[in-house]
């Protein structure tokens, strides 16, 4: 039977983080609008005889994100009108750039499955304007004009990936790129930023490239993924079957987990592109993109090589700090305050603290830096153990407050006096003689289930080493 | 003394002395245009209220002598395809017929900084497509030296009004002769400037890479001097230029000995009326006379002038009209509508003219895939032809001399038929505004009792030897002072 493997390339769409619009001096900010078509004005409405004027924040973030995708700028480079018609376009075409985009022949490296590395080529990168937002009653839509002319980067990819998985890291990285430049938010529940896949699939070993459909609109990574995935299957189902995939723009059912056909080729617009009349090109100069490149942070690929350089992390572990800027700047903020290694730090980071931020669906910094630092600092000096740590660290997400203070507040501070502990050990092994008869007969797990009770009992202030030692001891006076 | 005959210069020297007030003024040109423009319908809208408070306005700002310019209390006329908050802008088409702009274009805004008065809004083809002012969505404009004759177009109404003596200066709207072509039939005096010398902010786009918004005056010194207040830089407009607006009236009065002269070989041929050839003739030997060096000299692609401006017309105009769909603004037709596509064709297909439906097809079909290349693009590479044409000429000459049109106005109905026909009567024009070039169009004569006009054209941005060059001829001869019966 012949093997297939998906052709797969990715466009993405994702809001510029400017003040104003791309065309106009109208706030972009719809997200904080108080209601519908406040934030309009003539331009962003297209009325008649409005004309754009093109955002210089606009066109240097975009000429960032060019350059940190390793492309090529252009350095005359033109605006260009698609035509069409829908009532979130008010001027009935949209300003995008078609012939000559901003930047162009970028590359980017991602991670295929089996631990491979993929160069995916990075075909173009230009600017346009969002559309108004349509919200549909039961007779009739309404248009909300304050995403009208928004500015909009397009992120076009070649048809380089070969799996789900690399189409999932690219799209990854993207984001994690656009946030690093601080150009887009990356908060796919708003919209900022949004994925079309292009597939098609072919016999394994074949070069040919065969028809393809575009997934338009997904909105988050789990819908990337399973609609691909489920667009793949369906294809290769076609091919088995003897049938012809026809190419066609297909949308995303999340609901019934399946593509819908939107349009197919015999409907497809014909955009009637031609350059923006209203708009001078783009005159860039060599000292402007040099002023540009210098604006460059230190991007996810090099944070992650000067973490494991420096802080002598695992790659692992460096590969996640690094998968965000806020979360990567969390941590180094954290190392400033803090006594212990980062290795300890990213440990903490990577395990409790993160789990509380997705658990509680809360920013990184919803807890000081600081306070965490001043948390790990308790435990690695012993003052608290390990697990009253993790209560004072979910103590801090729920209220904040001085680290300190929660461990007084709330008892914590570990104690190694051993008559103490003593004390807790003799009580937990009398009230448990089945689970020491267990031990005794040689289920030696048993232990550590006898020093967390002990913790437990304790709670977490018993120094974990000296419980353990002494635990063995009762256990073996007890041994008949 | 007809107050409504009076020019820019002559009007406001008798204002600024107090001879006679703007709102005298105003009154007396309400009137005429109440009492005369039943016959020439040169005006959409008369804004009576709005002249009489602007001009107690200017009376005011005359009386405290509070930044007084040559345009203070002056009453004008102007192209109904300008944004006027606040007042009716039509485009004369009937998808706007009652759409109220809620700004102001910039040169609106210059003008009443500068204290002008605006006595209405004037007649046009629909969306500036047309000739002859017969395609406007409401009525034809007449032509006050024949009224069985066209005035021009499509800023017809704007060139009426002006030499029917219903305001002292039009503002017109030049995309391929629309100042010039009306001027020259109606014989008045009108500038397309340098494309983007003035912002188009707030001019409804007919063709956004050759519109050019141009006063339309009794003389070349009010025209210079209107354009002195309108013309710059707007942040509004990315295609204006930065560079400073020049005093053009202080060097209009420069000698123009020596200067030299180009006569386009090409746009003398067989064809021209024979009244329009001996106007221009006449002219030629006017300048020699007042010591111009007259050289023939070479358009070569004058020949594809008219295509090529068609052509991007058609593809332009295709584009710049999608926004009017009837969701926003203006006309809405959705009779039983089953979705919003059926909204869009009940209203463009009610609102929209024939000649207007007819461009917009022309030209979506030009920009296609599969056509893009052979129209389109095609088109734009020859247009780099006819600007270089003209840099080649104009190297060694300072302005050119040409006809404006074959013939003069034609009489009403006598085209209207034949489209094609109607396209060629603006074989003259229509070079210029691919070119981007400045051109000024003044009276030169009569043929047939009817105003003959021609027209000089400048290098970039160079208006002031156009002014210079047009006001020399202007002192020796009184063409522009004629004015007709009514």
């Amino acid at each position: 039977m012949t093997q297939y493997e998906p052709v797969i390339g990715l466009e993405i769409h994702g809001e510029l983080l400017t003040n104003s619009k791309m065309f106009c001096s109208c706030s972009a900010d719809y997200g904080s609008a108080p209601e519908p078509n406040v934030n309009i004005c003539p331009t962003c409405t297209g009325l008649p005889g409005a004309l754009p004027v093109a955002n210089k924040k606009a066109i240097e973030l975009a000429a960032l994100v060019g350059l940190a995708l390793n492309c090529s700028i252009n350095k005359h480079n033109t605006f260009a009108r698609k035509n069409y018609y829908y009532p979130d376009l008010p001027k009935g075409y949209q300003i995008s750039q078609y012939e000559l985009p901003i930047a162009e022949k970028g590359l980017l490296e991602v991670n295929d499955v089996d631990e491979k590395q993929l160069k995916v080529r990075v075909r173009r990168v230009h600017l346009e304007e969002d559309t108004a937002k349509l919200s549909h009653e039961k007779n009739n839509a309404l248009v909300d004009f304050n995403r009208a002319g928004v500015p909009l980067l397009e992120i076009v990819s070649e048809p380089d990936m070969r799996t789900v998985e690399a189409a999932l890291d690219y799209a990854t990285k993207i984001r994690a790129i656009l946030r690093y430049l601080g150009v887009n938010s990356g908060d796919m529940e708003k919209g900022v930023l949004r994925f079309e896949a292009n597939i098609s699939v072919r016999p394994i070993g074949s070069d040919e490239f065969r028809t393809r459909t575009e997934i338009k609109n997904l909105n988050s990574f789990r819908a990337l993924v399973r609609a691909s995935q489920y667009e793949i299957e369906r294809q290769i189902k076609i091919y088995e079957d003897g049938g012809e995939v026809i190419q066609e723009t297909l949308g995303w059912d999340d609901a019934r987990s399946v593509t819908t056909s939107q349009r197919s080729k015999e409907d497809a617009h014909d955009y009637r592109y031609f350059p923006e009349p209203d708009l001078p090109p783009l005159q860039l100069t060599d000292s402007w993109i040099d002023t540009i490149r210098t604006q460059l942070p230190e991007l996810p690929e090099a944070k992650t090589k000067r973490f494991i350089t420096d802080f002598e992390l695992k790659p692992s572990e460096a590969i996640f700090l690094t998968s965000d800027i806020s979360l990567a700047n969390y941590f180094e903020e954290v190392i400033k305050y803090a006594k212990s290694s980062a290795k300890i730090i990213s440990t903490w980071i990577a395990g409790e603290f993160i789990r509380n931020v997705n658990e509680l669906n809360v920013d990184v910094n919803t807890v000081p830096a600081k306070s965490l630092a001043q948390l790990v600092n308790m435990v690695t000096d012993k003052t608290i153990s390990g697990n009253a740590g993790k209560v004072v660290l979910a103590e801090l997400f729920k209220s904040g407050g001085d680290p300190a203070e929660i461990v007084k507040e709330k008892n914590l501070a570990q104690v190694s006096d051993e008559s103490f502990i003593q004390e807790a050990i003799t009580k937990i092994l009398d009230d448990n003689p089945s689970e020491i008869e267990k031990y005794h007969a040689g289920k030696d797990t048993l232990l550590q289930w006898f020093v967390g009770q002990v913790a437990r009992a304790t709670k977490g202030k018993a120094d974990p080493v000296i419980t353990k030692e002494l635990m063995l001891k009762g256990l073996e006076e007890r041994r008949k | 003394m007809e107050l409504t005959n009076l020019t820019i210069q002559e009007a406001s020297e008798l204002l600024k002395t107090k001879k006679i007030s703007s709102v005298e003024l105003t009154q007396a040109m309400l009137k005429r245009a109440h009492d005369v423009d039943s016959k020439v319908k040169s005006y959409v809208t008369i804004t009576d209220d709005v002249a009489l408070e602007q001009a107690k306005q200017a009376d005011e700002r005359i009386a405290k002598n509070d930044n007084v310019t040559p345009l203070t209390g002056i009453p004008f006329a102007m192209k109904d395809c300008i944004s006027t908050r606040g007042i009716k802008t039509t485009c004369s088409s009937k998808i706007l017929e009652n759409y109220v702009p809620q700004y102001n274009a910039t040169v609106t805004n210059k003008l009443n900084e500068a204290g002008a008065v605006l006595v209405g809004k004037t007649n046009m083809d629909e969306f500036g497509m047309g000739s002859s002012t017969e395609n406007s969505g409401f009525f034809t404009t007449r032509n006050p030296w024949n009224l069985d004759y066209v005035p021009g177009g499509s800023s017809g109404g704007a060139a009426a009004a002006m030499s029917a003596s219903l305001a002292t200066f039009s503002i017109g709207e030049d995309t391929g002769g629309s100042v010039r072509q009306p001027a020259s039939f109606c014989n008045i005096t009108g500038i397309k400037p340098t494309y983007g010398r003035v912002s188009r902010y707030g001019l409804i786009s007919l063709v956004s890479s050759f519109d050019g918004i141009g006063p339309m005056a009794r003389d070349v010194y009010d025209c210079a001097t209107v354009l002195e207040h309108i013309a710059g830089h707007d942040e509004n407009d990315s295609t204006t230029y930065q560079s400073p607006v020049p005093h053009y009236t202080s060097t209009i009065n420069k000698p123009i000995k020596k200067m030299k002269l180009g006569i386009p070989k090409e746009y003398f041929v067989a064809g021209m009326e024979a009244g329009v050839q001996s106007a221009l003739q006449e002219a030629i030997r006017t300048y020699e006379k007042l010591g111009m060096e007259i050289h023939e000299v070479s358009l070569p692609h004058t020949k594809y002038g008219l295509p090529v401006y068609y052509l991007l017309l058609f593809a332009e105009a295709s584009s710049n009209l999608a926004r009017f769909d009837g969701t926003r603004f203006g006309l809405s037709v959705s009779k039983n509508a089953k979705d919003v596509i059926d909204i869009y064709l009940q209203t463009r297909r009610e609102g929209f003219g024939d000649e207007v439906k007819r461009r917009i097809m022309l030209g979506a079909y030009a920009l296609s895939a599969g056509y893009y290349d052979a129209y389109y693009l095609k088109a734009q590479k020859v247009r780099t032809l006819l600007r270089r044409d003209f840099e080649t000429a104009l190297a060694s000459c300072d302005v050119l001399l040409a006809p404006i049109s074959p013939t003069t106005a034609f009489k009403i109905g006598e085209k209207t038929n034949d489209p094609l026909d109607m396209y060629l009567s603006d074989i003259y024009t229509v070079a210029t505004n691919p070119a981007g070039v400045p051109a000024l169009a003044l009276p030169a004569g009569f043929s047939k009792d009817m105003p003959v006009g021609m027209q000089l054209i400048g290098k970039h941005l160079d208006e002031a030897t156009l002014f210079q060059v047009g006001h020399a001829y202007q002192q020796v001869t009184d063409w522009h002072k004629k004015l007709p019966n009514l």
